[in-house]
């Protein structure tokens, strides 16, 4: 069990740049921890290092909802990158798309990849640049992004919502599917490779 | 009723449904799942504190390769590397996988050493906790890159809940000219899709080109299919394919070989599948390709020069790669040139870099290396003499790994040092902070460590 993700409420930081990858969210000489947490120091590690990084403004200090660009999260497939969103203290990233497996690798992580058009995240870049204050309030079970005078319905992948809402986990419900999954393994053609089971390092 | 007409895409899904339920994402069967140092451990770990262990150990295989050191062997890692090695070799242990550890002959890059083990085949579903897992599509097979928590439910139950996906198609005809090789296929693809248009589908590489391509050429346009947000990407399997296949050490023998051999035959695309989209390339019109800012859609003809920005990103671009727009791409002087990664650094890649440097050295102010993408590829390339070329022009013959792809071992760039690099992403501070990557084929970096700036290997040749 995980703990169950329905709602996201805080203020904004805004990161307006398209196709950020997961090499700049979290760097590569940050991914040798064997740990799942640790990593908020590094997030963006490169570009904080260069100095007045948007994320190091004391306006943005305690954001919990991050806007960025399209494309958020291509590249590499490090669920490292949300485990840094997530430990710098974001709970939700919206943009107007993201890479599959970067969002993917969010929900398992209970972060909220809110997609919305180009134009609302704009609007949002636009009022957290004018105020930081701010807030917005995402909603997954009626799947609205709201603030001050705006609500803006987003789409997500139905399973995926059921998931975060009730802070389901995979393995769990595969699990149950035991009998469907002995019954595939004994279809299974003969000629496909097999390795011996026992402990072979070579 | 006939049934409907089907994408290879859409047969290899079929074929690995364990379930499927209305309001569920299907529930795949993963045939091969393929391991290593990185992202693996905090898998191992969720499994342990749950009380779980491998379901399938004998479907699963590990290596060592984004870490591991190319000389020095594991005594030249750091603390931590060397920490995540040591965590790989004790989970495996204590689960039965078989591991190929650094200084192992069937030690390499994890999408090198599938294919030449004959553990990848057609048919087959292959994940890995590594985004170039497409890779493995050039066989026929369904492959694609996982995040670390998906790595742990597969290591649990062998399965996957996955979404369905689109299926795009990429028709490639013409015939590649001198110099122009698979890597500018799909490099001058992305150039005209953008990063992202790929995403949500698995694309089909189709038509004569594709056809006429070795696999290790095949496999380096599925890698980089991530790179433009697909999926996956793949070839429906041919005589090039089994060819290829065949002989290897768990490839299916005798009898097993003829049954699996039928089957396979039967893994394309019926005619009139269905596809969401179709993108037609004419290779003969291509020429060698090289990036010059730092996603690999910013990419232009080596003929050509660096563009004027068109957008906030190529701007941001130009800046990081401190380029001009209007600066001939043959007028950027190097530094470095890596020949390496699982794009671009199996045996044929290393052969053909080799040819350009034949008799030639490297640049004096240019400092170039080879690394093998497996230590099998690094043997049968000095079994042929290619170490010898290399070192004789010059260059450094290493061992094999991920290296200066991603720079997590000692293998990096110094701020503000230029690469010509034959690996998949340029993305600012990837070889190392502060590091320029300009992407390209393996002769054409090979060309570029022998002129010390950025040239159009037909020149040379």
């Amino acid at each position: 069990m995980r703990e169950p993700v329905r709602r996201v409420a805080g203020r904004m930081a805004p990161l307006d740049l398209a196709d950020v990858d997961t090499d700049q969210i979290i760097p590569k000489q940050f991914l040798k921890r064997i740990e799942r947490t640790g990593y908020g120091p590094f997030l963006f590690y490169d570009w904080r290092a260069r100095g007045d990084f948007v994320l190091d403004r004391p306006e943005y200090a305690g954001a919990s909802v991050l806007v960025a660009g399209a494309n958020f999260g291509c590249g590499s497939s490090r669920e490292h990158a949300p485990w840094a969103l997530r430990d710098f203290g974001f709970k939700a990233i919206i943009a107007p798309s993201f890479a599959d497996i970067f969002r993917a690798n969010c929900y398992k992580t209970g972060l909220l990849a809110v997609t919305l058009p180009d134009s609302q995240v704009r609007h949002l870049v636009d009022l957290v640049t004018e105020d930081p204050n701010a807030e917005v309030v995402i909603d997954l079970e009626r799947q609205v992004v709201r603030g001050n005078g705006f609500e803006y319905r987003f789409e997500i992948d139905p399973f995926a919502r059921e998931m975060l809402l009730g802070g389901l986990d995979d393995i769990s419900l595969i699990e149950r599917r035991e009998g469907e999954i002995s019954a595939y393994e004994k279809t299974r053609a003969e000629w496909l490779p097999s390795l011996p089971a026992s402990p072979t390092v070579s | 009723m006939p049934d409907p007409p089907r994408t290879l895409a859409q047969k290899l899904w079929d074929a690995h449904v364990v379930r499927s339920a209305a309001g569920e994402p299907d529930l795949l069967f993963v045939d091969l799942h393929l391991v290593h140092e990185v992202t693996s451990p905090q898998a191992f770990e969720g499994l342990r504190i749950a009380g779980r262990h491998v379901r399938r150990p004998d479907l699963t295989v590990a290596t060592m390769d984004h870490n591991v050191p190319t000389r020095g062997g594991v005594r030249a890692a750091d603390e931590l590397s060397r920490k995540q090695m040591e965590v790989l070799a004790e989970n495996c242990r204590a689960e039965g996988i078989p591991l190929h550890k650094i200084g192992s002959l069937r030690q390499g890059i994890v999408h090198v050493i599938g294919p030449e083990l004959g553990l990848t085949q057609p048919g087959m579903l292959i994940v890995c906790g590594d985004s170039h897992t497409s890779t493995h599509g050039a066989f026929g097979a369904l492959a694609f890159g996982i995040g670390t928590s998906e790595v742990e439910v597969v290591l649990a139950t062998q399965c996957l809940p996955q979404k369905r996906q689109g299926d795009l198609a990429v028709n490639v005809s013409g015939d590649l000219p001198i110099g122009v090789t698979a890597k500018d296929i799909v490099l001058g693809l992305i150039g005209r899709t953008g990063t992202s248009a790929g995403q949500g589908h698995l694309v089909e590489y189709r038509g004569p080109t594709i056809r006429g391509l070795s696999m290790e050429g095949r496999m380096t346009i599925c890698n980089m299919s991530i790179e433009w947000g697909a999926k996956a990407g793949m070839v429906a399997p041919d005589d090039t394919t089994f060819e290829y296949v065949e002989g290897k050490p768990h490839a299916p023998k005798g009898e097993a070989w003829a049954k699996a051999l039928d089957h396979w035959r039967s893994l394309r695309s019926d005619e009139l599948a269905p596809f969401d989209g179709q993108i037609d390339v004419d290779a003969s019109a291509l020429e060698p390709h090289v990036t010059w800012g730092t996603t690999p859609a910013q990419v232009v003809p080596v003929t050509g020069r660096v563009p004027s920005p068109r957008s906030e990103t190529d701007e941001r671009a130009l800046r990081y790669m401190d380029l001009k727009p209007g600066l001939a791409l043959a007028d950027i002087a190097i530094d470095r040139v890596f020949i390496g990664s699982c794009t671009n650094a199996r045996l044929e890649d290393l052969r053909a870099a080799a040819s350009v440097i034949h008799g030639r050295r490297v640049h004096p102010k240019v400092r170039a290396m080879v690394v093998p993408g497996s230590t099998s590829v690094k043997l049968a390339a000095e079994k042929e003499g290619l170490d010898a070329v290399f070192k004789a022009a010059g260059f450094e013959w290493r061992n094999a790994g991920c290296s200066m792809c991603l720079g997590m071992n000692p293998d990096i760039l110094a701020p503000g040092e230029r690469c010509a690099s034959t690996s998949n992403r340029n993305f600012e501070g990837r070889q190392g902070t502060g590091g320029r990557t300009h992407l390209m084929s393996p002769p054409m970096a090979a060309a570029a460590a022998i002129t010390g700036h950025l040239v159009d290997v037909r020149e040379l040749i």
